[in-house]
């Protein structure tokens, strides 16, 4: 038994290391020649991109919390050090916080691609929900994030989502002061998420690790939404997808980049350059755009509890997405019906960041109200319906058969 | 079941047939003590998160009311909070009182609100989502029952500090004080 496993690789020295712990066996496995459909297109790359992103995110936060101090005295000044004084201080900071951004953009296409292609349908169930997990876990890490800097955007965003909680009958206040730690957002709240902020990422690259694994599992999806049958129908991870990956990481990250060097502060509000002050709210607070959708379903219902139950119910639906979409047929490309619901849904999603971002008066929360009742009215009813009544259009044999058109398909089938 | 599993040779006993039943009843009360020792486990760490005695001790606070003029108002700290104390004038006093309880939200007439009809003594935090309303200077928009307005997602309070139109479930609150003087509060 105790016998080191046989290893397959020639340098003697990674030899030695995998028959002991075959960590190199199980990456030639997984990003070598693990097959990948050959017909995913660049929509497939954002997976990819967003990691690069949650390591981009590490590893300047790291650096920036060397330099950052976590008491309400010294908080927003320590970030002012940081931006004048502190070598390439402005640079990591610019980075890391227009990182969140580009974050969410990438996970924002990564999720609607899923939606759009059903790669949320069996068997990849779980791979969908571990999404939806690392979803609301890298939420809560940049809502405490935007805390840190302790601007007025920071606190008063601190003081009404934690303030969410009170709605929940009895629990609620005893919650609100366990998040605080005291009576309003003061010290405290800035010294524990502080420590949260810097521990959920790595809770996420435990996610993402386990969400890739599940993936591993059954493989990716495709624009066709069939299955792969065989060799012909798929290409080795390597080169093929890490070159795309690579490319499209690169293109990514120019955007990126532009944003960094060019309009830094452009995605930020100005309020947060100035000092938190506990007793002035801004005129018109708002929270960072990639929770604005959320925030207009909040503020859309007129009950403080109903509005906080159709918030976050608005997340935690997409928990149940596998089983609300009744369709066996995966991607939209053969769902001539729902693939026009689904743009719909997509304007719906816009229409309601634009709303959140306005104020909650006239037009504005009506049109925010509709947009919430069409959110809900989509996954709830529009789904389990459509996949009942809905014709889909007749599916390709393979992958290969469609991408390859007939022919050529065939003599590869042979070889 | 037991037969089968048991190895040879360790306690004949367990295989007399009500061993499983035995064994099922040994797992479930270990868990029950896992369970029962990770949450009391877990307690001091959960506990740790609420306010410390320090932060509990907050001293109160006398707060003079001898220069706040009739119509004026003033916002205090108080526990990290702003505290709003307004002088009432008479036109606000009748308003306060005359509504009918039955319209109200969250229905307490206004003798119950304060201590002398002329001092309005309320936590300046909107019992929506916890933003400090509008309204302590006379320019500040005061909404449609000229009291506070929250811009937050718009709560209007009245001149008792009532919230009567908006998404805001409960009035503001009134803090813990008592009149040291005629013209003294000691809050908390
Ligand atoms: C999922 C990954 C992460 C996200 C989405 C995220 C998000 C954010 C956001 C939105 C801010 C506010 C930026 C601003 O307005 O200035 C911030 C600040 C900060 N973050 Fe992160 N972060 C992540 C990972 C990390 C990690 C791993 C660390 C530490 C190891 C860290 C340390 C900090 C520090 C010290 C600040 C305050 C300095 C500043 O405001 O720039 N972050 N983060
Ligand atoms: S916090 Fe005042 S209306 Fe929402």
């Amino acid at each position: 038994m105790a016998q080191a496993q046989a290893s397959k690789f020639k340098n003697p020295v990674v030899n030695w290391i995998d028959s002991r712990l075959p960590i190199f066996t199980m990456l030639d496995h997984e990003y070598n020649h693990y097959p990948m459909p050959r017909n995913v297109n660049y929509l497939w790359a954002f997976g990819a991109i967003a990691g690069i992103m949650l390591v981009i995110m590490i590893a300047t936060g790291l650096f920036l919390a060397m330099q950052y101090s976590s008491h309400t005295s010294l908080a927003f000044d320590s970030v002012e050090r940081i931006m004048r004084d502190v070598n390439y201080g402005w640079l990591l900071r610019y980075v890391h916080a227009n990182g969140a951004s580009m974050f969410f953009i990438a996970v924002y296409i990564h999720m609607f691609r899923g939606l759009y292609y059903g790669s949320y349908k069996a068997p990849r169930e779980i791979l969908w929900i571990l999404g939806v997990i690392i979803f609301l876990v890298m939420m809560g890490t940049a809502f405490m994030g935007y805390v840190l800097p302790w601007g007025q955007m920071s606190f008063w965003g601190a003081t009404v989502i934690t303030n969410l909680f009170s709605a929940f009958p009895i629990v609620g206040d005893p919650i609100v002061t366990l998040l605080w730690g005291g009576f309003s957002v003061d010290n405290p709240t800035l010294n524990r998420f502080f420590a949260l902020h810097f521990l959920l990422p790595f809770v996420l690259l435990g996610l993402v690790i386990l969400h890739t694994a599940a993936l591993h599992v059954c493989g990716s999806n495709n624009p066709l939404g069939i299955d792969a049958k065989g060799p012909q129908d798929t290409v080795p991870f390597n080169p093929y997808v890490t070159l795309k990956d690579g490319f499209a990481v690169v293109m990514f990250l120019i955007v990126f980049a532009f944003f960094v060097f060019f309009m830094p502060n452009y995605l930020g509000h100005p309020d947060n350059y100035i000092p938190a002050n506990p007793l002035v709210t801004p005129a018109h607070i708002v929270p960072e755009w990639y929770f604005l959708p959320f925030y207009a379903i909040l503020r859309a219902i007129p009950d403080k509890l109903g509005g906080v139950i159709a918030m976050f119910g608005s997340i935690a639906l997409l928990l149940a997405l596998p089983w609300l979409d009744t369709s066996k047929v995966r991607s939209c490309k053969f769902r001539p019906i729902y693939r026009q619901f689904f743009w719909i849904l997509a304007i719906d999603a816009l229409v309601l960041g634009y709303a959140g971002a306005m104020p909650a008066e006239g037009s504005w929360l009506l049109i925010a109200r509709i947009g919430t009742f069409y959110y809900f009215f989509h996954f709830l009813v529009l789904l389990p319906v459509l996949g009942k009544l809905e014709r889909p259009l007749p599916l390709p044999n393979s992958i290969s058969e469609a991408v390859l058109k007939g022919a050529h398909a065939k003599s590869m089938e042979k070889a | 079941m037991a037969q089968t599993t048991h190895p040879p040779g360790t306690g004949g006993h367990a295989a007399s047939g009500d061993g499983s039943n035995r064994r099922d009843f040994l797992y479930l009360a270990t868990g029950a003590v896992g369970v029962v020792g990770a949450a009391s486990a877990a307690w001091p760490f959960i506990s740790s998160m609420n306010p410390a005695a320090d932060t509990l001790a907050l001293a109160s606070i006398d707060v003079d009311l001898a220069p706040v003029a009739e119509g004026q108002a003033i916002t205090v700290t108080w526990r990290g909070k702003p505290v709003f104390v307004r002088h009432r004038n008479a036109k606000e006093i009748e308003q306060a009182k005359t509504v009918n309880l039955g319209e109200l939200r969250d229905p307490v007439a206004d003798e119950a609100r304060v201590k002398k009809p002329e001092w309005l003594i309320v936590v300046g935090i909107c019992t929506h989502l916890g933003c400090v309303p509008l309204g302590q200077k006379v320019t500040d928009p005061r909404g449609d029952f000229e009291g506070w307005f929250c811009p937050c997602h718009g709560s209007h309070y009245d001149t008792a500090g009532r919230i009567r139109k908006g998404p805001a479930p409960a009035n503001l609150v009134v803090p813990t004080y008592a009149f040291t003087s005629d013209t003294k509060i000691r809050l908390g």
